[in-house]
């Protein structure tokens, strides 16, 4: 029997030596005379073990990692004798730290080859796209409603009620636009998606065309991301090419087409008004709501414009039912959410499970606190417009409300974990900072607000006028969070305040907003 | 990556243009094309691209001007980007951004003198698991410490 491999393809998984591995197991497998089958795949996730390596045996893949080079010959003896090696991690799927999780969405990513689309469908690709091409646009969109399923970009707003009004509204053009411009830092799930399972993508943006009409689509990466724009397109090639996706989508009256378009490195156009704007060769800017983009959007047409997350979450709706997804979570917050972990972080990857774990679940357990080994200070949850949460708040539950209620929100599902070594100050600073550089410049508050906030922090750290300062900068950021056009101006005043209410003594100030809570 | 860059060529910018003037929105894709040609947009091509578009030099140069990736003059042979976003700061990202704009006598986001290497800030390449990371001329690194950094670096004034 052919030794037969998966070693992962990622951008993380190639960014620490994943290539180097697979051509070393390629080069002792040929001086051994030795026939592998050597598959690419998305990954795992687990990426404290990237780059693993699995190989198929009669009871499933057994996984080994991290290795590297040096370890590849050393490896394929083990793998060919069916001996113990050091880096065995026994079968990929009894890996306590995956067995744990609720792979909906992420089902496929890191076993399937992303380029095959047999592969996709012999693991369950496809059933959702079948199954709404059975009942139809109104019966698609009420399932969609049911499952409870919302926004995966950051939002949160239901993504049936968002379908349903560009169902309802009548053009001769709509669209479907996949925000695939995953700025925040800590997050990499979209990446993932689009490296690993590109189809699912594909599936269930062409439902969502399906259910309302819309007959074009366009996927908008980031252009930091050139793995997943080029795994994207190749997978959109192959959709074509065997019928997913053209006049006839699988074979049914429906036409639904797609094409890739990359960004540019603006923060802001993860937004969704200013992607449509940069989409139609604008300047990424905000536009004011309304017009909701389901009734004016891309060119001025109904447009449904999702995460890569809510799109990809959706053939599973579709497959298993709505009741199926929504059993899955806590109070409003229905399903699984793919939560990353990140920064010093011990294990840090791709976490997928259902709503409701605790944030200290999650960074002490799950996570392994930090790589550094130092303690846990702070952990930043949302990316760069998200609340930094101390300790004391670790029993905060995974969930749109829970977080909100605290000042705080899951955003995009990515935590970065900072050691006792940081200095908040220096944060609140930068996140300042990212806001005056990223800012589009649309509205006042976000454009003049962060750039006279930077100054403000500055002063404080300087000891200037400290007190006085700080009721500045309090003031400041309440113009910014509720005079701004959109969250990049809203939020950013999240991980500020969220600072200077936690860690004071990183201001130098007395624990008075401690006291005021 | 960086390789098959040509010299400004007002023809061959005609051509770029022309190819994506069948896409729907096709500013980006333009601007996008021209730099894969040239490695920068040249002002030049600011009044070539109004014309084709049927829209104003100041709204060609008001889109040029707000995405970071669109360059203004040519990059060194190499481009380093070191990612500067909060979870590579909670790996340890500043110190390496200190010891590369020290190592290489420049600034972040300025060309070596010699035109060997472009120091740029990227905020976050997704490699946020595998942190701090890097990416020369597209290739990604991950889990960078001193000894790898140097290692890049070392390429990169090649």
């Amino acid at each position: 029997m052919m030794l037969r491999l998966f070693i992962p393809f990622d951008a993380a998984a190639l960014a620490v030596g994943a290539d180097a591995v697979a051509a070393g197991l390629q080069a002792a497998a040929t001086r051994r005379n030795v026939a592998v089958d050597i598959i690419r795949t998305g990954s795992r996730g687990l990426y404290w073990l990237e780059p693993m390596v699995e190989a198929e045996t009669p009871a499933g893949r057994v996984a080994y990692g991290p290795v590297t080079p040096a370890d590849a010959d050393g490896l394929l003896t083990a793998l060919l004798a069916d001996s113990a090696h050091a880096l065995r991690l026994g079968p990929t799927e009894e890996i306590p730290w995956l067995k744990r999780q609720t792979r909906l969405t992420f089902a496929r990513c890191g076993i399937v080859d992303p380029r095959s689309l047999d592969d996709y469908r012999a693991h369950g690709g496809g059933k959702g796209l079948q199954k709404a091409l059975s009942l139809g646009p109104d019966a698609i969109v009420e399932e969609v409603v049911q499952s409870g399923l919302r926004g995966r970009g950051g939002a949160g707003f239901p993504t049936g009620i968002k379908w349903r009004t560009v169902t309802q509204t009548h053009a001769p053009q709509k669209y479907v636009v996949c925000n695939a411009d995953e700025g925040d830092s800590g997050t990499f799930a979209d990446r993932m998606i689009m490296e690993g399972d590109p189809f699912v993508l594909i599936e269930g943006m062409a439902i969502a065309g399906i259910a309302t009409g819309a007959t074009k689509g366009y996927v908008y990466i980031r252009s930091e991301y050139p793995h997943a724009v080029a795994a994207m397109e190749a997978a959109i090639v192959a959709a074509r090419r065997r019928g997913m996706l053209g006049h006839s989508v699988a074979g049914s009256a429906f036409s639904f087409d797609m094409e890739v378009r990359v960004g540019a490195g603006a923060y802001v156009c993860g937004e969704e008004t200013s992607l449509l704007d940069s989409l139609e060769g604008k300047r990424g800017q905000v536009r004011a709501k309304p017009p909701l983009p389901a009734h004016k959007g891309l060119f001025g047409c109904p447009t449904v414009i999702n995460n890569v997350l809510s799109f990809a979450s959706v053939p599973i709706i579709l497959d298993k039912g709505a009741a199926f997804y929504r059993d899955f979570g806590m109070g409003r917050s229905r399903g699984t959410m793919p939560i990353q972990l990140a920064g010093n972080i011990k294990h840090g990857g791709l976490f997928e499970t259902a709503f409701g774990i605790t944030l200290g679940e999650l960074v002490d357990d799950v996570g392994g606190g930090t790589r550094s080994g130092r303690p846990v200070r702070a952990v930043q949850v949302g990316g760069p417009l998200g609340a930094y949460f101390p300790r004391a708040l670790f029993d905060t539950p995974f969930d749109y409300e829970a977080f909100a209620a605290r000042d705080g929100l899951i955003g995009h599902g990515g935590i970065v974990v900072f050691d006792d070594t940081v200095d908040m100050a220096r944060q609140a600073r930068f996140a300042l900072e990212f806001c005056a550089i990223e800012s589009c410049g649309k509205c006042t508050p976000c454009r003049i607000g962060a750039a006279r906030g930077v100054e403000v922090v500055d002063r404080i750290i300087k000891n200037e006028h400290r007190t006085a300062n700080i009721e500045v900068l309090e003031d400041l950021c309440n113009t910014m969070k509720f005079g701004s056009l959109c969250a990049l101006g809203g939020f950013t005043p999240y991980p500020v305040m969220s600072e200077l209410t936690h860690f004071p003594e990183d201001f130098g100030a007395q624990p008075r907003l401690q006291a005021a809570e | 990556m960086k390789t098959g860059q040509v010299p400004w060529n007002k023809e061959v910018a005609l051509d770029r243009i022309r190819e994506c003037l069948d896409r729907e929105g096709p500013l980006l894709p333009i601007l996008h094309a021209l730099q894969e040609e040239f490695g920068y947009i040249d002002e030049a091509a600011e009044p070539l691209i109004a014309e084709a578009l049927n829209i104003t030099r100041a709204e060609v140069h008001g889109v040029v001007t707000l995405y970071h990736d669109f360059r203004r003059a040519p990059a060194g042979r190499h481009v380093l980007k070191l990612c500067r976003a909060e979870a590579c700061q909670a790996a340890g990202g500043d110190p390496l951004a200190a010891h590369a704009e020290a190592r290489l006598g420049v600034q972040m986001g300025t060309t070596a003198p010699d035109g060997s290497v472009t120091l740029e800030p990227v905020y976050c390449l997704g490699l946020c698991a595998v942190a701090p990371s890097a990416m020369l001329d597209g290739r990604v690194v991950g889990q960078l410490d001193q000894a790898q950094l140097d290692a890049l670096l070392v390429e990169a004034q090649q």
